[in-house]
């Protein structure tokens, strides 16, 4: 497994120029209420600890106060999600983050449509189903393809049936 | 600017069908060429997807906005969201010559292609830069009296390099599209902070997610605002439904109504609660309304 030092600097984010002012922490709405702790994370990653299984990965809501407001002008937020992307590569992953890939698999839609929204677009006088793929059949089957095609069914696929 | 399609992306239709149903009555009443986008799909998410697995976010988005140039229309998207990654998509699929040819790869096998001729837009940006706030102060026909808490959403406006709306602390062009239907934007404390639902969390770590947006909550109601407005359903859903959940979890009640910019609008076009389903929020509008309306 690639250093997480070396993979940020392969995304092309620059995390050795961080001089932990902590303004990413301070800025983080999140934070105040989790355990996140952003400016530790940088430095865990330049550290090369495990930071691919700390759950605080998953505790930043992508708001991206902290890379607008970074000095050094690092790109926090998405090296965050960097950071997340070869978590799933090593089969880390939140159950539920699980489900709703699972669920964009299946339905084309991480929120699908569901009986009472169905009474309430009749009675607004919309169609029953929304334009989306699930009124045209054909082009949920073209996203699962196209999710086939991408590797993301198998990448998401529980660890004990692939 | 070509005539648009509408991506209602998922909660829009298949949670909030009044934001759409608002969001057709008023482009209908401006005489704004409008199609539906047959065939779309989830977005999908920017925060979720796009940091599961770049190449599938890539392709899934770019599908979408392939199936709006099919039809020669700009993508018009009513939810932050969605527009971040589309926009997104869009660019990097129009800049980066490597990735668009890998991802066009994968649209060949549903035979379709990505060929860089659509803009992406949000209708917040869509109305300041196209009918501009007095273009759209003409168009109101019943002034508001209300007392409005904006809630931007993390990302109609950042990453501000990408998005380009100028100050991301302090901005101000949506507050200025609420107080053309005649109501007042209020100031609150931490007006720009998240509604705490994207980047996966709501979905996952629900408990947090809901005493983020009980901060705002407890900003708002101290700000004395009749209303929360916001341009994204995902925030929509979480100040909205998320003030149940607020309740259910620790008994603390607020009961400020939620609305979505189209919905705002509509009513100062003269439609009514009804019209645009605001009686199907979670938290019912009806009394204030009533009375400021």
């Amino acid at each position: 497994m690639t250093k997480p030092s070396q993979l940020l600097e392969d995304m092309g984010f620059s995390i050795q120029t961080c001089m932990q002012c902590g303004t990413c922490t301070g800025s983080c709405p999140s934070g105040t209420y989790t355990s996140l702790n952003t400016r530790r994370i940088v430095q865990s990653a330049r550290r090369d600890k495990d930071v691919l299984n700390d759950d605080d990965l998953w505790m930043c809501t992508t708001c991206y106060t902290c890379q607008e407001r970074c000095p050094r002008g690092i790109k926090i937020v998405d090296a965050i999600l960097g950071l997340r992307t070869e978590a799933v590569r090593n089969g880390i992953m939140l159950p539920e983050h699980r489900k709703v890939s699972q669920m964009v698999i299946s339905k084309g839609h991480a929120v699908p449509i569901n009986d009472d929204s169905i009474t309430k677009r009749l009675q607004l006088g919309l169609d029953e189903l929304p334009a989306n793929v699930h009124k045209f059949p054909e082009a949920l089957e073209q996203v699962k393809k196209l999710l086939e095609s991408t590797g993301f069914v198998e990448l998401i696929a529980e660890e004990d049936s692939k | 600017m070509k005539n648009l399609s509408i991506f209602l992306g998922c909660i829009v239709p298949n949670r909030y069908p009044g934001i759409e149903k608002a969001t057709k009555l008023v482009l209908d009443k401006l005489g704004i060429d409008w199609s539906d986008l047959n065939g779309a799909s989830c977005c999908p998410a920017p925060g979720v997807f796009r940091s599961f697995d770049k190449a599938s976010w890539l392709a899934l988005a770019t599908r979408n906005i392939a199936l709006s140039e099919a039809m020669d229309r700009d993508v018009l998207t009513v939810c932050n969201g969605c527009y971040g990654s589309l926009s997104d998509a869009n660019h990097e699929m129009k800049n980066d010559p490597k990735l668009a040819k890998a991802t066009n790869k994968h649209l060949a096998g549903i035979d379709m292609e990505f060929k860089g001729t659509s803009d992406v837009r949000h209708i917040v940006e869509f109305f300041y830069e196209e009918l501009g706030v007095e273009g759209v102060r003409d168009k109101v026909t019943q002034p508001l009296d209300l007392k409005v808490a904006v809630h931007y959403g993390c990302h109609l406006i950042k990453p501000s390099k990408e998005r380009g709306f100028g100050s991301v602390e302090k901005p101000t062009f949506f507050d200025e599209l609420v107080e053309a239907t005649g109501a007042t934007s209020v100031d609150y404390a931490d007006k720009m902070a998240c509604c705490g639902a994207g980047g996966g969390v709501r979905s996952a770590l629900l408990d947090k997610s809901l005493d983020m947006a009980e901060h705002k909550f407890k900003k708002i109601t101290e700000a004395g605002a009749d209303v929360i407005v916001n341009a994204c359903p995902f925030c929509h859903l979480q100040l909205d439904y998320g003030q149940i959940e607020v309740k259910e979890k620790n008994g603390n009640e607020y009961a400020i109504p939620v609305l979505h910019y189209m919905q705002l609008l509509a009513l100062a076009m003269g439609y009514s609660p009804e019209d645009i389903g605001l009686d199907m929020n979670f938290i019912k509008a009806g009394n204030i309304l009533e009375a400021k309306v």
